[in-house]
């Protein structure tokens, strides 16, 4: 008969201390804090510098020597230590996969709430233009871009995010027509809110969730995209390591010396899931209505 | 499998095969369908949790037996659990029996339950549109239904569901047969549900809020129908239902139930009558009644002050676009020269069926659509084409939705959600804005202390009192209620409506009272307007419209609303056949426009 009573109000914790009690979250957490630790810290960590072809880095056949006490993740090809690589590899591949891909979501964000919540020839206009994009092969345009500019790990980073904020846009454009239908918007508007305070506080919060997987999953995407480049010699140039150039570099040596694909490879994959646990578990616990379903 | 067969057939046979009077008597009073001490559980991370305790009933042939009760009360979980569809695998029957027959359903392995179900019980349910599978045609999801059960060739199959959809009464049943689920109307869905669910002559049928999603009229001839085929067939019902109106027109016994528990059974007229249990009480009283508020109480005399909302001659309608060049080849007629004022601290009430306009309205004074003719809200004139009403006018108006979960942000705070009419306009400063919040709380019944909780952690009737509170908060003078009570439970739904007419008497704020509900307006409504296919056919006085309905359509409607109480005498009506027609019209076409007449006092109807 009576309304039930809300229930008890759960503990006002803060989101940090609530993302805290994730373990696996943590976990990501240590990950991506090791990974950048290790790429902030490489000058210092790193046994020998990335680009020296070390005389005793190869047998007397010349083949790269698998990780020992000396080299702990072997050599490669040239001689270098492949520990001291991964190190200033990370620099770079952290750079292509936070910088790129941050860009990428901005700008598909950007095209795909314009064109979601304005519909009409704005939205036409703005969605053709990526579905245009989306039929184009990315490598080619990417190939494209990084000839017109010169090529630089920033100039790296702007290609890839041209290149993939198609798909967020896509996403995000269905996502805010369905959103912009909903009864609390048309309460909004009865309200008088502006269009900028319905974007922003009202739609935009509703994206995050999506924005974060999406973001996440990325990473990897991003990490890789750069590796093609970098082989198809549009990318970071070399000697400059990157996880990626490692990978595509030794590939061919993939049976003789199987450590060189599968360190970075497994670098990759590890980095890759790091930011999609801290990713899901921000999800959860910036949804007010998963709170106390822990 | 041959014993599947020979228990099916024989039970086929059964409704045919009653000549003998004192055979047919001992076949009544035998039940078919015995729960004993049924419990259903959902397993949590504290352990089990009852959603359903300790039920027991039994269901004879030919009777009608109605599980009513108000949401959560485990009514639907009973029925699923007959059906053997609890979901898996949180939910399933912890203790108990349910025994069809010589069966128990609660052991039967999945196998044989596909047996059951269908062939021995059928089930209704309360969305057509969401049972029905729409890329089949109507005539093939309904033979391949009765195969699923019976071997028969393909022809025989579909002659067999001819004969259903005659038998539930469907106008130009062999084009029907043809046409996909989108082609018909809610009504005409349910309808082919009814015949599916009987094509295979079950001996009990479940029927889940069968009505509930339809309006009155059509309620009324589904509700004929399905007594009309219980009458015929002997199948016994099981009438799952919040409406008490339903329940008294269409029980023979019934269970109240409230959380997970049985509260009540007795047959109807006693249920009604001298119910036992407080709760029974309570919950036959919170059932809005038509004619229940005294006719003296009535009119406050209109006051004859500038209205707060006034429409003139306003016409709403949506192009449908086609053709190579996509120009505008039909207009969807949502709203037809519709003219009426609302006074300062009266309660209008707009009523009529779905898709009558009557919600097209609502968005056309707020400027959520555009509008032809003029609508004034207190001394401004809103613009024809909508959204950018200025900020003055949108203090003056406020709506409150259908279903507050929706209408609310999910991701926001109530005391944000509550202050933000008065951040947007630039009211206060932002502690004056979160006292504000609180006291607009305490004026909707709700704590103070809630302030900083999330729409999700309150119940459905207190989320409504948030969207009100939202609604006051920049103390308009007219606050447009779109079916705000509708989704709510009856006790809830008094609860609402008793805040409503308090807030209005405190703030002298104007409603305009948007529903289908005839009871619901006869309760709470100074004057009404009857909305059909886009025009008003009669308007006035509450007493004038409900005391001395004129236009066909008002008595229609007012005949159809089920009447809480097994001893109403209903009077014969004529079945109306077919739909309501389209408010759709090839450009430069348009409905006929109703001209209305003043009988009396300012009770206009259309002629």
């Amino acid at each position: 008969m009576v309304d039930l009573p809300a229930p008890a109000a759960s503990t006002p914790k803060s989101t940090l201390r609530r993302l805290g009690e994730r373990k696996l979250a943590m976990f990501g957490f240590a990950m991506i804090l090791i990974v950048v630790g290790a790429a902030a810290c490489a000058p210092l960590i790193a046994p020998y510098a990335p680009e020296e072809q070390l005389f005793d880095g190869l047998t007397l056949e010349g083949a790269p020597l698998p990780p020992d006490a000396r080299f702990i993740m072997g050599t490669d090809l040239l001689g270098r230590d492949l520990f001291s690589r991964m190190l200033y590899g990370a620099q770079t591949s952290l750079i292509v996969g936070v910088v790129a891909n941050g860009l990428a979501l901005f700008i598909g964000t950007l095209v795909g709430l314009t064109a979601g919540f304005f519909r009409g020839w704005i939205g036409a206009t703005l969605m053709r233009f990526t579905d245009l994009m989306m039929a184009f092969p990315a490598l080619l345009l990417a190939i494209c871009l990084a000839a017109i500019f010169k090529p630089s790990l920033w100039i790296v980073a702007l290609v890839i995010a041209l290149v993939n904020w198609v798909q967020t846009a896509r996403v995000i454009y269905t996502e805010t027509t369905s959103l912009a239908a909903r009864d609390f918007i048309a309460a909004e508007r009865t309200l008088g809110a502006s269009t900028g305070r319905i974007l922003f506080r009202h739609i935009l919060p509703h994206l995050v969730p999506t924005l974060i997987v999406w973001g996440t999953l990325g990473i990897s995407t991003t990490v890789l995209l750069e590796a093609t480049l970098s082989f198809l010699g549009v990318g970071v140039q070399p000697p400059t390591p990157s996880w990626g150039n490692i990978i595509f570099e030794n590939q061919t040596y993939f049976q003789a010396a199987p450590w060189l694909v599968f360190i970075p490879g497994a670098a990759i994959i590890l980095l890759a899931l790091a930011f999609n646990l801290v990713g899901d578990a921000l999800r959860d616990v910036l949804d007010p209505t998963q709170r106390g379903r822990d | 499998m041959m014993q599947e067969v020979a228990t099916r057939s024989g039970a086929a046979a059964a409704p045919d095969a009653a000549p003998d009077a004192a055979l047919d008597a001992a076949a009544e009073a035998a039940p078919v369908l015995l729960v004993a001490g049924l419990t259903v559980s959902v397993r949590t991370e504290a352990g089990l949790k009852p959603l359903v305790e300790n039920l027991s009933f039994t269901l004879r042939r030919g009777e009608t037996l109605a599980i009513a009760g108000e949401s959560g009360s485990g009514k639907s979980m009973t029925s699923l659990a007959i059906m053997g569809l609890l979901p898996p695998p949180a939910v399933r029957v912890t203790a108990g029996s349910i025994r069809l027959g010589q069966t128990d359903l609660t052991a039967a392995p999945e196998a044989q339950m596909r047996h059951v179900r269908g062939d021995r019980i059928a089930m209704i349910f309360q969305e057509p549109m969401t049972s029905l599978n729409p890329v089949l045609t109507i005539g093939t999801q309904l033979a391949e239904a009765i195969r699923a059960h019976e071997p028969l060739p393909r022809a025989e199959a579909r002659r067999r569901a001819l004969a259903a959809l005659t038998a539930v009464r469907l106008s130009q049943p062999e084009r029907r047969m043809h046409q996909y689920p989108h082609e018909l109307s809610g009504g005409m869905r349910q309808r082919v549900m009814i015949a599916m669910a009987l094509a295979l002559r079950p001996e009990v049928l479940i029927a889940d809020e069968p009505t509930t999603a339809l309006d009155v009229t059509v309620q009324r001839e589904v509700l004929d129908l399905l007594r009309d085929l219980q009458r015929d067939l002997g199948t016994a019902i099981i009438l799952i239902t919040h409406d008490m109106g339903v329940v008294a027109e269409m029980a023979d016994r019934v269970i109240v139930m409230k959380s997970g528990r049985m509260v009540e059974q007795a047959p109807v007229r006693q249920l009604f009558h001298a119910p036992t249990e407080p709760y029974t009480r309570d919950l036959l009283a919170a059932v809005p009644r038509m004619g229940a508020r005294a006719a003296a109480a009535a009119p406050a005399p209109l006051p004859a002050a500038e209205p707060v909302a006034r429409l003139s001659d306003v016409v709403v309608r949506f192009p449908v676009r086609g053709g190579l060049l996509g120009r505008t080849t039909l207009n969807v007629h949502a709203v037809e020269h519709v003219s009426f004022d609302i006074a300062r601290g009266e309660t209008f009430a707009l009523v009529g069926e779905s898709g009558c306009g009557k919600s097209t309205i609502a968005r056309a004074i707020v400027g959520l659509v555009p509008h032809q003719g003029q609508i004034t809200v207190g001394d401004h004139v809103l613009s024809a084409h909508g959204r950018d009403a200025p900020k003055a006018l949108r203090r003056k108006v406020q709506m409150v939705f259908q279903d507050p979960m929706a209408a609310l942000d999910p991701r926001m705070r109530v005391g944000d959600l509550i202050a933000e009419p008065l951040l947007i306009h630039g009211i206060g400063t932002a502690a004056d804005r979160r006292a504000e919040a609180a006291d607009l709380l305490r004026r909707v019944g709700l704590s103070p202390d809630q302030i900083d909780r999330y729409p999700h952690e309150f119940s459905g009737g207190q989320r409504q009192r948030i969207c009100i509170a939202r609604a006051l908060a920049l103390k308009p003078d007219l606050i447009i209620a779109d079916e705000s009570v509708s989704a709510l439970d009856v006790s809830v739904q008094a609860r609402v409506l008793a805040l409503l007419q308090e807030l209005q008497q405190e703030m002298g704020v104007a409603y305009l009272f948007i529903s289908h509900d005839m009871a619901v307006v006869d309760s709470i409504s100074d004057r009404v307007a009857v909305m059909y296919l886009g025009q008003i056919v009669e308007m006035g006085s509450r007493a004038q419209v409900f005391g001395d309905p004129r236009h066909p359509y008002t008595q229609r409607l007012i005949e159809a609303v089920p009447v809480p109480d097994p001893a109403h005498q209903r009077r014969p009506s004529v079945r109306m056949t077919g739909d309501l027609p389209n408010p759709v019209h090839p450009v430069g076409s348009g409905p006929e426009r109703v001209i209305l007449r003043d009988v009396g006092a300012g009770h206009l109807v259309a002629i």
